[in-house]
Formats: C-alpha cells, structure tokens, sequence
C-alpha cells in the first residue's frame, strides 16, 4: 500500500496525513489495489463477455413464427445474460474486501487508513465505478445482439416488434436500470462480504440470495408469490428490464430497483458498523 | 491439529494399511472441531429441509371458490382426479361407442380415416366461454380412435384398447400409463389399418393388419381382476391442443383448447357373446358426459366424433388444473444447501493452504494422494450424513403438510427412497468435487465460484426458466448440474404431449445417468488434484 503512489504523497505536506489521508488518496488507494492485480480486470472482462454472450445465445434461440402471436419483450430477452453477469459481479464484489481479509492486507490498509468507514466508502466507490462501466458495455452488447439478432428470427417491425432503439423510452429504462442493477448488485456484495470476511462464506451468502427467490416464487401460491417477488433483490431490481405488461408485474420497474437499493444499502450499513466495531 | 488426533496412540505409529484410518481419524478431527464449519453444515441442512417445508405450507395455503363463495383453504382448493387402477391420477374422456361383452370373445375393425378439428393458429381465440373458436380442419398429434375392452363405464376403469394415432401409428395402450408401437405410418382410405382386440381370461391380446388376412400380434396386457361382462366397442379421442411455452424469468404461457377427432370404421365384426346385440353411444367423463362427440352409423359403417385422452395426468402442467406438488418440488431447497455444502467441502482444503497447515498435514503423512483421499472421504461421509438426514426430514414431514394443503403426486417407495439417497449422494460427490477443486485452485473464493456456476447455477437458471428449454437440456446433460436428474419423481410419459422442461421437474437424462455425469465430473477433478499436489510444492 505504502509503496502506491508515491508522488501524490510526497507532493504534500508529511504533517498533514499522520492518520488523515484525505479521500482522494484513499479512492486513489483503492484503484491502484484493483488495478495492479489480475482478477478483478478479468473478472471485469468475464462479466461483459458472460453477459452478451449468454443475451446473445437466448436471443438467437428464440423465434416467433409468422401467424402466432408471440408474447415475448425481446428488451428483457436481449438483457438476459445480466442473470448470469450479476455472479461474476458478485464475484468481484468479494474480493474487494475479502483479498484483503486474506492475505492481512487489511491490517496494513487500516492502519494507513484509520477511518474504517472511509475505506469502505473508497472501496465501494471505486467497485461501483468499474462495475458500472463494464455494465454498460454489457448492456450496449447485449441490445446490439438483439437489435442483430432479432428481426432474423420473425420479431419484425411488420410483426409487432420495432427494432430495439435506445431513444424508445422503456427500452432506455430497461438498458440504464440494468447498469445500475449491476452496481447495485456489486455494492450489496461488497456490504455482506464486509460483514463475513471469509470469502467462500460471503460468495455462498451472496449467491443463495441472489438465487434463492426466483427460484422459491414460483412454487408457492399466487399470493406469497407476489410479495417474496417484491421483496427478493433479483426478482424486484429485475423488474427494471420489463417493457411490456408493466401491470402485471409484482412491482413497478423504479420500486423494484429501489428494494435492491434498499438491500445494498442495509448490507453496506451492516458490514460498515462491522468493520468499525470489530478487530480486523 | 493432525498431530494432536494421533497423540492418544502409541508414539511411532506405523506407516502401513492402518496408516490410512488415523489419516481419516485426523482429517475428521480437523472437519469436527471448526465450529464455523459444523454450524455451516448443519445450516446448509436445516435451509434445505426448511424450504421444503415452505413450499408445502405455501404450495397453496388459500383460495377462491369459482362461484365467488367464500375463500376455501388447503386440500379443498387441490384439484380431484380420476384415479386409476395403479392409484395414480389420470384422465378418462372419450366418446365411447359400446355394448357388453360377457366372457371371452374378440371384436375386428377396419379403420379408413382419423381427422379431425383444431383451434384457430393465431392465438386470436375469443376469451367469452360461449362463444366456441372457430375451428380448422387438423389433428392433434396424439388423436387416437379405435377398439376398446374396458372394465365398465366407470372412469378411471381398468381397460385396454389399440387404436390408429395421428402421428405415431398403431398403438397398443392399457390401463393408461402403459403404450406399444404397432405398425407405423398414418391411416387413410387407400392404407386403412385393421385392428383387432381378443379378450381371453384376464389377458387381452392386440393385433393389427395392413389387409385384413396378415394379421401381426402388437402385444399383449394382463387386466387382473376383470369381470365376466366388460364393456367393448369403438372410441375417438383427441387430446387438448397445446400452445404453451416457457416464459422467461418464469412461468408458462399459451393456451390449452380442446380439439376433436373423428375415426371413420367399417368390416366392424364380432366373435363371443355380445347379449345386448345393438350399439349404444356415450360420452365417458369424470364431469359426466359434458364433452363433444357423438357417432353416425350407416351400412355397416361407423364414424365416430370425441375429444378428452385417456392418459396419465402430468404433474407440473398447467393441464393438471390446480395447485399440486411432487416431492421433487419439496427438495427444492436442495440447491441452498448445496451451496453452504460447497463452502465447507471448498474450505476443507483451502483453508489449510491459508493458514500454512497444509504443510503440517503433508509433513505428517508424506503420500499426498492419500491424504486428498482420507479429506474426501470425510467430506462425502459428512455431507452424506447431513444430506439424507435434510433430505428425509423434507420428503416425510413436507409431504405430510402438502398433503393437506394441495395435491401431492404418488410416488412409489422406491421413488421416494431413490430420490431421498440420491439428494444426499447428490450433495455428498459435490462436496468431493468441491474439494478437489479447491485443491486445485488453492483459494476458496475461486473454488466455490466456480463449482457453484458447474453445479448450481445450471439447476437455477433451469427451474427459474431463465433460458430457452433447448439450451437447458444440453446444459443439464453436460454440467455436473445433470445430477439434479436424480430428484425427478414424476415419470415423463411419451404418449402424453406435455411442456416436459426442467422447471416442472422434468429432466433431460435419466435419474442415475445424470448423477453418473456429477460422478465423472468429480473424479476428473480429483484425479488432476491428486497430480497436482504430487507435483507442486504445498
């Protein structure tokens, strides 16, 4: 850590930064910590490659054959591979913070960094940014595929289907909501593994969560359907892609994504009073 | 940690055949005595059985009469069935053209058409109930019309009969989940089919013929325990016209509308004692003959119009018409408890390459295959335990709930027991190929993420019909995730069109071929692990 950066530290004054390192060095901190190892670029790369190709291979799957009305909303079609690109998210969301835990690392960051919140607020910062950048290239991969991809396969704009444009409002909806379900997603991850620290625990909890509603949902009876639906961080953040029959969804596009806020949010808050009542 | 397990014995312990129990004693020593583990394991059990119990209780805890009375709850809301002779629910609905027949005797047909009517292709199909579709000429793939011996008029009867079929030739059905191939091809005036039927004691015997002299035995059936006089005659049936698909992110949809099906027969000639001498014509139906059909008889020549199947009902479709369970669905839990299972097994190995002691356990016993050995042991031995123990406890209480608060499909005890010993091999070789992988990798986090993507992901993105069901057969017949096979309870009937996708508990390879692909999966993994750990430094 100490070796990172030595110009914007020694540009300033030695006084100052006794166990005050501003924010800035801290996020500075924080993306040279990313930057310099190997996984997390990856991980970065494996999230766009796994969700375009896996929009791309649903997308090319699908057909609708002329004479049947086909019920699809080819935007949440082309946007299903964040169902799998949300994993390698949660992933990175990790090792963020449980690398450090790890390897001791995290001794070394709080001591250069006493004030535990901060840290954690860089770190989230910058996993926030880099996940909301690789998202968006995602999401911008996946509807090109789509746009490719669909007219080929009967969803034509004689049909029913016009090709899919960001300048048609819900499909910008479903296109931006998904970045930030992504970010969303990578925060609440980086909030549990802050509370558990073992990394294999943090990736089991993550996963189950993420998996566990939409899985359970649909065998239960309308009624406890509808509300684990609204309150699942998939099955609520996810509404965000729905372009067609908004009414019959459990929960509107924008709540939807604000349960999945709300749980990353708790799942920060909770980590965060963790990281600053407990021993690392 | 190994060290001190092997304390208590004499000092030089040697290093021979009984080498290898102290190294099984250590490592579950090392596995017993982390509590974050136990608790995981025990987690991981009590998350699996739990959700189980939740989809029981919930499967269908309240509903609304359709006449708008007030809300019933639990079995009341369930659908009824017809049941048939082996105890399981089936469909019985046909138009029935019949006279009795007392003692032996067999009854010929030559069958010279099958067409029939099926719902409008758009889907532009009126949602008023009393306005009928408009319908055009076609037949639904299982359209079935021919000679029938049946106990009685009784639905859900004992019976055998061997028909013309739409699209799969002549066939040889009894007591609804049995079906053989006759001759194939599709019938019409100028290839008409002859079918006979010969009753001799309890054993019916079927025959068809292209020409009425060369006749070819299709099979034989033993209906135990038929009566003396047993209804025969002519049937059409023609099963509901499906447009059902999966949704995705959930769900089916589509329609399911009746079609009907018209089987034109002539040379109609009988042997035996037939006592009431004329024809009657009914329609069979558990709701009392409320379908469509009915039967023309001109010289000697029958033409006879039905709808309905004669079928096994088929859990998980929407054709089942209610809330109903398997006890496939009440493991769904499983894939929660995989993965704290997954966790453990992973952390089993990787952990000691965290903390150093993987250099202890390797100083202390130098034969580094077997110590991977003695770990995997343990590790399946334990999530076995722990599996069949989460596994039992949801099959036997969760469907003592379900059965009173929805439908649940029988299952014979062998299902049962199949499904409950492999939830827990399933959970037990998963964990080995956790552990290998963790061997492998050295760090948990990319260990568990990625047996977590072979092995649960698949699963979830299957039962969640997330993919189309194409791409999900191949991904459950090549990721270790084809281990899931092993929970399917309900058998998947070929006679029967039916949306067969693993989100209603139907899987693409059969129970133990799909948990022997979880088995390669594992020993391959372990097997580079094994090499692996040879060759490295610790």
């Amino acid at each position: 850590m100490s070796q990172a950066g030595p110009a914007g530290q020694l540009s300033l004054p030695l006084a100052r930064h006794a166990g005050l390192m501003g924010i800035r060095d801290a996020l500075h901190a924080e993306w040279t910590k990313l930057r310099t190892v190997t996984g997390p670029a990856w991980l970065l790369i494996a999230t766009v490659a796994a969700t375009v190709a896996i929009s791309a291979a649903t997308t090319a799957a699908v057909r609708c054959p002329s004479g049947i009305a086909c019920p699809v909303d080819t935007a949440k079609l082309s946007l299903t591979g964040i169902q799998f690109g949300q994993a390698v998210v949660a992933v990175l969301g990790v090792l963020v913070i449980s690398g450090e835990y790890s390897t001791g690392m995290i001794r070394t960051t709080l001591t250069a960094m006493p004030r535990r919140i901060g840290v954690l607020a860089a770190k989230a910062a910058v996993l926030t940014g880099l996940v909301l950048a690789a998202g968006t290239i995602a999401v911008g991969g996946s509807l090109l595929a789509g746009r490719l991809i669909l007219p080929g396969h009967g969803f034509t704009e004689a049909h029913g289907f016009p090709p899919l444009s960001l300048g048609d409002g819900p499909v910008l909806r479903a296109a931006a909501g998904s970045v930030l379900y992504l970010g969303l997603i990578a925060l609440l991850s980086l909030g549990i593994a802050t509370a558990v620290r073992e990394p294999a625990a943090a990736i089991g909890l993550i996963l189950g969560l993420l998996y566990l509603f939409p899985i359970v949902a649909p065998l239960l009876d309308q009624h406890w359907q509808r509300h684990l639906e609204q309150i699942g961080p998939t099955t609520a953040g996810l509404a965000i892609q729905a372009t067609t029959g908004l009414h019959s969804l459990p929960i509107s596009p924008w709540a939807g994504l604000g349960v999945l806020a709300a749980w990353a949010a708790a799942a920060l808050l909770a980590g965060g009073l963790l990281l600053r009542l407990r021993d690392a | 940690m190994s060290t001190q397990a092997t304390m208590p014995h004499p000092p030089a312990p040697q290093s021979g055949r009984d080498g290898f129990a102290q190294l099984v004693r250590a490592e579950w020593t090392k596995l017993r005595t982390v509590r974050g583990w136990v608790i995981g394991l025990v987690v991981a059990a009590l998350v699996m059985a739990g959700i189980g119990l939740l989809i029981a209780v919930g499967g269908s805890s309240s509903c609304q009469s359709a006449s708008g009375g007030p809300a019933r709850s639990g079995r009341a809301c369930g659908p009824t069935f017809t049941v048939g002779p082996g105890g399981e629910p089936v469909t019985d609905s046909f138009y029935f053209v019949r006279q009795p027949l007392t003692g032996n005797g067999s009854l010929t047909v030559r069958v010279t058409s099958l067409t029939g009517r099926i719902p409008p292709a758009n889907g532009d199909v009126s949602l008023n109930p009393n306005v009928s579709p408009d319908t055009r000429p076609g037949l639904v793939s299982w359209a079935k019309s021919g000679v029938i011996i049946k106990e009685s008029t009784r639905p859900g009867s004992a019976y055998a009969a061997i028909m013309v079929t739409a699209d799969h030739g002549v066939r040889l059905q009894d007591n609804y989940t049995s079906d053989t191939a006759g001759r194939p091809g599709a019938v019409s005036a100028v290839s008409p089919r002859w079918l006979r039927l010969t009753r001799s004691g309890d054993i019916i015997t079927g025959y068809d013929s292209a020409d009425g002299t060369h006749w070819t035995q299709v099979g034989t059936v033993q209906l135990a325990g038929l009566s003396p006089t047993v209804q025969a005659g002519l049937f059409t049936a023609s099963p509901a016209y499906q447009t059902i698909s999966s949704n995705f992110g959930g769900g089916t949809s589509g329609s399911i509308l009746p079609s009907q099906a018209t089987g034109v027969f002539d040379h109609v000639s009988r042997s035996g004692r037939w006592p009431a001498g004329t024809w009657s014509g009914d329609y069979i139906d558990a709701a009392g003959g409320s379908g469509a059909g009915g039967y023309h008889q001109t010289n000697g020549r029958f033409s006879v119009t039905g709808s309905g199947d004669i079928a096994p009902v088929i859990a998980g479709s929407d054709a089942s018409g209610g809330p109903s369970l398997t006890i496939t669905n009440l493991l769904v839990g499983t894939f929660a408890g995989l993965i704290g299972v997954l966790v453990v097994a992973a952390m089993f190995i990787t952990a000691e390459y965290r903390r150093g002691l993987i250099r202890t356990t390797l100083a202390a016993s130098p034969r580094r295959g077997r110590v991977l050995a003695a770990k995997a042991i343990v590790i399946g031995a334990a999530t076995f335990v722990v599996g069949l123990a989460a596994a039992a406890a949801g099959l036997t209480v969760g469907a003592q709930i379900a059965r009173h608060q929805a439908y649940l499909f029988p299952a014979t005890w062998t299902t049962e027991l199949r499904v409950a010993v492999g939830t827990a091999a399933l959970l037990a070789v998963a964990a080995v190929l956790a552990l290998a992988l963790g061997a492998l990798l050295r760090r948990s986090v990319a260990a568990v993420s990625i047996v977590v993507v072979a092995i649960v992901l698949p699963y979830i993105l299957s039962v969640a019909s997330v993919l189309p069901v194409g791409v999900l057969d191949w991904l459950l017949r090549l990721t270790p995730a084809a281990a899931f096979a092993i929970q399917q309870a309900a058998p998947q009937y070929p006679q029967v069109t039916a949306l067969y996708s693993p989100g209603t508990g139907y899987f693409p390879l059969a129970p133990w071929a799909g948990f022997a692909v979880l088995c390669a999966w594992a020993a391959l993994a372990l097997g580079l692990a094994v090499v692996l750990l040879r060759r490295r430094d610790a």
